[in-house]
């Protein structure tokens, strides 16, 4: 007869024991807020009281005949797609240079990891700075270097402001992204490259005929945390720009933000930050079959 | 000239990563005079520091903001959520990696997906939690919060860890006689101490980090941490202390950015959902 085995010896119970801490604190604080985000959506909540009614669609009905809200929803898209497009270009051009061996390299990539390190806020105030009406730097280098006659007020004019949003967004991610795709290139298999050279494929071809393709899931993934840092973030517009001038830079966190804890209406700020869920769920699902995808190829 | 192309491109990289953080360093010791020179004067060059280098700035952070006391608020904050990350996602890590079997996978890749809803969706409903448990403006909701975004991502660190540790030396004590349970509590945690200290640096730079739940929830100017008090409290009404300001960006960055070269290595075979070996 097999002895009846302790608790000490029982895989299950201690695998659920163990994990049962990390798993109440993800349902609790995540699971539970992320449900209480869509509720209060429904809802007539407001900061300061604790009760609530029932709104049914009055919150969203009230955001989407909103032009300001339209413009934050376009906003996001426009500074998201603009800036994963200068990521991906910056970042395979980058890891180009990257994996070559070259002298100071460790510096080189010490520099290049900079922005992905310092947080979010502070490099959204010392690009700020760059971009003041009075004293940028940038419009001192263009007016010297002859190619600026007027004057750029960069976080004055919403035009400028976007495009000023989209370039630090690309210089916060792209080095992340670049070191995702030098993982990928340390990783993709040598006989295919070998081949390609024997073949007499030159930089060129190889690059886009034979590694880009490879390199694809890799830079997928780097796109798609891209997207997400960049549509749900909060910090770099409300310091660069607080959503002016004139509401007209606002994205969905910030006018979220403005509308649900400044403005103290809980219901139409959680309304807004729910229209972020197309955004993740787009990236959830491709990320999955990504996932899945490298599974079946690596066995 | 294939390597003058290759050192011009590495070099450009370098320019337009590190152009902001050259930019503190010269707004952060320069005299006033020097730095509010308005860029349509092309004659005086903001590039270089045209008058001597000072401290003033420096001494105005330190001496007359609440900077020391931002770090030692961060501080706190990152060792209590640091403890939290560790004694949960740990243990969760080791339980997915080695005793949930095939499920365990598919339950990490699940709890890894929470690391993606964002605390621009969450802060509102946080709002009312943390106000129904009476810590608004406190640092104990940034201690309760933070581990949301830490457990999730370091659970299946240290789950992707434990796949490199070979299984050989916890089989090996359980041949000798230990319960599964003592190969747990006594052998593991000699084995894991390097994803253990990625678990670390990860909780501690995601502290230094966090903006967004900071803003919504701290209010006084004594309870900020480093990255919310230097862009919002060091900016009074419009009057902007660059010299300052810059100051402490710099100061707050270059330690965090040499750590997080050390182990950016770690991150990534993380983000990448073992899509590359690393």
């Amino acid at each position: 007869m097999i002895p009846p085995r302790s608790f000490a010896d029982r895989e299950d119970l201690l695998g659920v024991a163990m994990l049962a801490p990390a798993l109440g604190y993800v349902l609790l604080l995540v699971g539970v807020p992320f449900v209480l985000a869509i509720v209060l959506s429904f809802s007539t909540a407001t900061a300061g009281s604790l009760s609530f009614g029932w709104a049914g669609f009055a919150n969203y009905a009230a955001i989407l005949s909103d032009p300001i809200f339209r413009r934050a929803l376009g906003n996001t898209a426009i500074v998201t797609i603009g800036s994963q497009v200068l990521v991906v270009v910056l970042a395979t051009a980058a890891a180009q240079v990257f994996r070559a061996a070259f002298h100071g390299k460790r510096t080189a990539r010490f520099v290049l990891l900079l922005p992905w390190a310092v947080p979010v806020s502070l490099a959204a105030i010392a690009w700020t700075w760059i971009f003041d009406s009075t004293f940028s730097v940038i419009n001192w280098t263009l007016k010297v270097g002859g190619l600026l006659h007027g004057w750029l007020y960069w976080l004055g004019d919403p035009a400028l402001a976007l495009v000023a949003i989209i370039i630090v967004q690309a210089w916060r991610i792209f080095p992340f992204a670049t070191v995702i795709v030098l993982a990928g290139l340390a990783s993709l298999p040598q006989d295919v490259m070998e081949a390609a050279i024997v073949d007499g494929a030159g930089f060129w071809r190889r690059l886009f005929y034979v590694e880009l393709p490879l390199l694809l899931p890799v830079v997928a993934v780097a796109v798609l945390f891209g997207v997400v840092y960049t549509a749900t973030d909060l910090g770099v517009v409300y310091i660069l720009t607080g959503g002016g001038p004139a509401n007209t830079t606002h994205v969905l966190p910030t006018l979220a933000f403005q509308r649900g804890i400044q403005g103290a209406d809980l219901g139409q700020g959680a309304a807004i930050a729910v229209f972020l869920l197309p955004f993740l769920i787009v990236v959830a699902t491709l990320m999955l079959r990504l996932a899945r995808h490298t599974e079946v190829g690596s066995t | 000239m294939k390597r003058v192309a290759l050192y011009a491109a590495a070099l450009g990289f370098m320019a337009f990563a590190g152009f902001p953080f050259y930019w503190m360093l010269i707004t952060a010791f320069k005299q006033n005079r020097d730095l509010y020179v308005g860029a349509f004067d092309t004659r005086h060059v903001p590039w270089i520091f045209n008058d001597p280098p000072t401290l003033e700035h420096v001494r105005l952070l330190f001496g007359q903001t609440d900077f020391l006391r931002w770090i030692a608020n961060t501080l706190i904050v990152v060792v209590a959520v640091v403890v939290i990350t560790v004694a949960v996602a740990v243990p969760a890590g080791y339980s997915l990696a080695r005793l949930t079997g095939r499920w365990g996978e598919r339950l990490g890749i699940g709890i890894f997906f929470t690391y993606l809803i964002p605390p621009t969706l969450l802060f509102i409903p946080f709002a009312r939690l943390v106000a129904l448990l009476g810590l608004q403006n406190s640092l104990g909701a940034l201690i309760l919060i933070y581990p949301t975004i830490t457990i999730p991502f370091c659970t299946w660190l240290v789950m992707g860890f434990l796949r490199s540790v070979p299984w050989d030396i916890e089989e090996q004590a359980m041949i000798d006689g230990y319960s599964r349970l003592a190969v747990i509590v006594k052998v593991v945690p000699r084995l894991i101490v390097p994803g253990i200290l990625t678990v670390v640096v990860f909780s501690f730079t995601l502290v230094l980090q966090e903006f967004v739940y900071a803003l919504t929830f701290i209010s006084s100017v004594d309870r900020m941490t480093v990255s919310l008090g230097v862009p919002i409290a060091l900016v009074r009404g419009d009057v902007y202390h660059w010299g300052a300001l810059m100051a402490a960006a710099l100061f707050t960055s270059i330690p965090l950015a040499i750590v997080y070269n050390l182990f950016i290595d770690r991150f990534i075979q993380g983000f990448t959902l073992g899509a590359v070996k690393g």
